[in-house]
C-alpha cells in the first residue's frame, strides 16, 4: 500500500513524536509514505474563519500535490481531516468555484480534479489495511490494558461532510483498532467530545474544563490512557494536563498516546522508539502493563463487531 | 404491526424522588415517528407523562428530546430510523440496547418534569440578550425597505431557526461553560448582523467579541451543525460573525480572537506551515499588560514542552520557511483581494452544478449595503419603493 501522506504541522511541530512514531509503524505495516513536504497548512479551521476563499485555495493547493502522485491521501491529524473536508466539499460543490480557484494554482502548475480520497490514518486502517491483518502482525498484544478512545470532533461532525453516508460506523473505529491491538476499549462519556484545545487561547477557563473534564471522566472510568488521532487534542489532553488538573480541581495523571504509538507498541516498538518519553504525562503506567515484546502463542482475533 | 421498546427518563420534581428509566412498547408502523410513540404511550399507557409539543410537523421547535443521546425532534425522526441507529459505546451503551431507543430530555437546561426542560434561562433570555430585531437609522421608509435579493443570501440560512433548542442542548462549551450565549442566540444574532437594513452591525459585533462568553468562547465542535433539525449551522454563522468582527470591523477584543485568527493567517502566509511557538507569543500580544499576563500564564505549558524535548531551542527560535512559499504568497494576494463565498446552503451540497446554475444563484463577494445595487429590488416583488 502506498499513499501520499500529509503530515501536517502539528506532528513536525509540538508533537514530534507522531510524525515519527507514524513513520516506524508505517514502515512495520507495510504501507509506503510519499510525503507532501511542499505541501502547506490546512488552515486548521482559523483561515476558513478568516476567509473561506484563501483555506480552500490553499487546501486545494495540497489535494492538487497529492493528485500528482496518482495516490490517495492520508493524514494524521483530525483537524487536517475536518478542515480539508470543509474545504473539499465546497470545491466539489461547485465547478465554476474550483475553476476559480484553480486560477491560483496553474502558476504553479498545479490543478484540483474533483474527487480526491483524503483519509486520516485511522479510517485508512479499518476500512484498506485491514483489521484482520492488523492483528495477525500484532507481537504483543495489549492486553489488560484499558484503553479510553478520544476522536476528535473534525473526524466525527458533521457527518453528512465526512463520509459516514458510506461508513457509518466510523465513530467507532478506535474501539475495533484498540480491541484488535488485544487492548480494552474504555466507555466514558468523553469519547466524542471536544477537547477544547480551538479556544486555549481565548478562553482558557473553558478550554481546560473541557479537557480535564474527559481526562477526569476516563480516570473514573479506570481508563490506563486514552488515544486520539488528533495531535492538537492530545496537546491539550496531554501537554495542558497539568493545567487542566487545577481548572477542574481534581488530580489528573493519565497518560495520552497518540494513534501511530498504541499501534507501535502491540507492533514490538518500544515506548522511547515511539517518543513516548516526550509526552508530558509520563506513560509508565501503561509501560508496566505491556508484555516483553515478542509473538504471543495466541493470536489475537480480530475485532468482529 | 412491528413493536418498539421506547426508555424514557422520568422524573417529576414534586415527587422529591430521583429520575429513573422507564421501559414502554408500542405498536406503530415503522414510519411513524418517536412523537407518535410517546403520544401512544401518553394515551394509553401512562397520561402523566410529560412531552412538549404542538405542531407534529417540524415547523414549531416544540418537542425537542435527546433521542438515542443526541437531541431531536421527536416528531421528526422515524420510529425504524431511531431503532436501528448503532448504539455508541460512549452513548450509553449500559442504558440502551440493540433496537430500543432511548429518549431524555435535552441538556444543558434544568428539567421541568420528564422530557420536558425550562428553556428560559439558557435559551431564551440569551436570545433576547443579542437584540434580536432590526435596528434600522433614521425614519422607516414610507413602504417597505428596498434590499437586494442576494444581500439575503447569507442570512436566510439563520432565519431557519425555529428555536427547539437542539443545538443548546448539545453545546459542548455550554456544558462547561454556562454562561457561553450559545449556538441558537449567536445564530440569532448572525441574522440581524448580516442585514443590510440594520445600522448596528458593528456595534453588535463588538458586544458579542468583546463578552467572554460570546463569539470566542465557541470550541468549533460541530455538534450543533451536526443536530440542527432545519440546516441553520450555527456555529458556521459564528464563524461568519468572527470574520465581521475580525476582517471587515478588524474589532480587537479583549478576548485575543482578532489576535489569534490574524497571527495564525500571517504565519502561514510567511511561512507556509503552523509555528506554534510564534502563534501563542503573537496571539496573545506579549506588549500589552494583559497580553503578557496570560503569555505568563502559558509558560509552564511551554516549559514543559522544552522538560520533554518537544520544544527544541532550534525549534522556538528558528521555523523554517516552506519551500516554494511564493506559491502561499500568490494564493494569499488571489484570495485575500476578491474573495468570494460559496454558500452550500443556497447551492446545496455534493451535486456539481453548472453555470445555469451560477446564473441562476448568483453568488456575492460581500453583502452590499443598502441601495447600493442601482437595480435592487424589494424581496416582496414590490419596485417602487424608494431606497432610503
Amino acid at each position: 500500500m502506498k499513499v501520499a501522506y500529509w503530515p501536517g504541522c502539528v506532528s513536525r511541530g509540538f508533537t514530534p513524536e507522531l510524525h515519527g512514531s507514524m513513520a516506524l509503524v508505517a514502515d512495520r505495516l507495510g504501507i509506503e509514505l510519499v510525503e507532501l513536504d511542499r505541501a502547506n497548512c490546512c488552515g486548521a479551521g482559523v483561515i476558513a474563519e478568516h476567509n473561506p476563499e484563501l483555506a480552500d485555495t490553499l487546501n486545494a493547493r495540497t489535494f492538487a500535490m497529492a493528485q500528482q502522485t496518482g495516490l490517495s491521501m492520508m493524514n494524521i491529524c483530525s483537524t487536517c481531516q475536518g478542515a480539508q473536508s470543509e474545504c473539499q466539499q465546497r470545491l466539489d460543490a461547485d465547478d465554476a468555484y474550483r475553476q476559480h480557484i484553480n486560477e491560483a494554482l496553474s502558476a504553479e502548475g498545479l490543478q484540483y480534479e474533483r474527487g480526491l480520497d483524503n483519509k486520516n490514518f485511522l479510517w485508512l486502517l479499518v476500512e484498506d489495511y485491514g483489521l484482520e491483518k492488523l492483528s495477525q502482525l500484532v507481537v504483543r498484544p495489549l492486553t489488560g490494558l484499558r484503553v479510553g478512545p478520544f476522536y476528535g470532533c473534525y473526524v466525527l461532525r458533521p457527518t453528512s461532510r465526512l463520509g459516514y453516508r458510506d461508513h457509518p460506523e466510523r465513530d467507532q473505529y478506535l474501539e475495533r483498532v484498540i480491541a484488535a491491538l488485544g487492548g480494552e476499549p474504555v466507555d466514558y462519556e468523553g469519547a466524542h467530545k471536544c477537547c477544547g484545545f480551538p479556544v486555549i487561547t481565548m478562553n482558557r477557563e473553558t478550554s481546560l474544563s473541557q479537557a480535564g473534564r474527559h481526562v477526569g471522566d476516563a480516570i473514573d472510568a479506570d481508563a490506563d490512557a486514552l488515544v486520539t488521532p488528533c495531535p492538537l487534542c492530545h496537546l491539550n489532553l496531554d501537554l495542558q494536563q497539568p493545567d487542566a488538573a487545577k481548572v477542574v480541581d481534581r488530580d489528573l495523571d493519565l497518560p495520552v498516546l497518540h494513534l501511530p504509538q498504541l499501534v507501535g507498541l502491540a507492533l514490538g516498538f518500544e515506548p522511547k522508539q515511539l517518543g513516548m518519553n516526550k509526552h508530558v504525562v509520563r506513560t509508565a503506567g501503561v509501560e508496566r502493563k505491556l508484555r516483553p515484546a515478542g509473538r504471543s502463542s495466541e493470536p489475537v482475533a480480530a475485532a468482529s463487531s | 404491526m412491528p413493536q418498539y421498546t421506547l426508555k424514557i427518563r422520568r422524573y417529576d420534581p414534586e415527587e422529591g424522588t430521583p429520575p429513573f428509566w422507564k421501559e414502554y412498547t408500542v405498536d406503530l408502523e415503522g414510519h411513524r415517528s418517536v412523537l407518535d410513540g410517546i403520544l401512544a404511550i401518553k394515551d394509553h399507557e401512562d397520561g402523566s407523562l410529560g412531552i412538549r409539543c404542538s405542531c407534529q410537523a417540524a415547523i414549531c421547535g416544540s418537542c425537542g428530546v435527546r433521542i438515542n443521546g443526541q437531541a431531536k425532534l421527536a416528531c421528526n425522526t422515524k420510529l425504524r430510523d431511531a431503532a436501528a441507529e448503532p448504539v455508541r459505546p460512549s452513548q450509553r451503551a449500559s442504558i440502551r440496547d440493540v433496537g430500543e431507543i432511548t429518549v431524555e430530555p435535552m441538556g444543558n437546561m434544568p428539567v421541568l418534569k420528564d422530557l420536558i426542560v425550562n428553556m428560559d434561562a439558557v435559551h431564551w433570555k440569551k436570545v433576547q440578550r443579542v437584540v434580536p430585531w432590526l435596528l434600522p437609522a433614521g425614519e422607516p421608509p414610507e413602504r417597505e425597505y428596498v434590499v437586494p435579493p442576494e444581500s439575503m443570501i447569507d442570512v436566510t440560512q439563520s432565519m431557519a431557526c425555529i428555536h427547539c433548542g437542539a443545538c443548546v442542548s448539545d453545546c459542548l462549551s455550554m456544558e462547561v461553560d454556562p454562561l457561553f450565549i450559545g449556538p441558537a442566540a449567536l445564530a440569532k444574532a448572525y441574522r440581524f448582523v448580516g442585514d443590510p437594513r440594520d445600522s448596528q452591525t458593528e456595534e453588535r459585533l463588538r458586544d458579542l467579541a468583546e463578552d467572554p462568553h460570546g463569539i470566542y468562547d465557541c470550541t468549533h465542535c460541530f455538534n450543533c451543525i451536526q443536530v440542527c433539525p432545519k440546516g441553520v449551522a450555527p456555529m458556521d454563522q459564528i464563524m461568519r460573525l468572527r470574520r465581521r468582527a475580525t476582517r471587515d470591523f478588524k474589532i480587537d477584543d479583549q478576548n485575543n480572537g482578532r489576535r489569534h485568527e490574524h497571527a495564525f493567517t500571517k504565519i502561514i502566509e510567511k511561512k507556509g506551515t503552523l509555528d506554534e511557538r510564534k502563534l501563542l507569543q503573537d496571539s496573545f500580544g506579549p506588549f500589552r499588560p494583559q497580553g503578557g499576563v496570560a503569555l505568563l500564564r502559558a509558560l509552564p505549558t511551554g516549559l514543559r514542552g522544552f522538560a520533554r524535548g518537544k520544544i527544541t531551542p532550534r525549534k522556538a527560535l528558528l521555523h523554517e520557511r516552506l519551500e516554494g512559499i511564493e506559491n502561499v504568497k500568490r494564493i494569499y494576494e488571489h484570495a485575500e483581494n476578491h474573495a468570494e463565498e460559496i454558500n452550500l446552503y443556497i447551492l446545496g451540497e455534493g451535486e456539481e452544478t453548472g453555470a445555469a446554475d451560477e446564473q441562476a444563484h448568483p453568488r456575492v463577494d460581500k453583502a452590499p449595503a443598502m441601495g447600493e445595487t442601482p437595480e435592487a429590488t424589494t424581496a416582496a416583488g414590490a419596485t417602487d419603493g424608494e431606497p432610503r
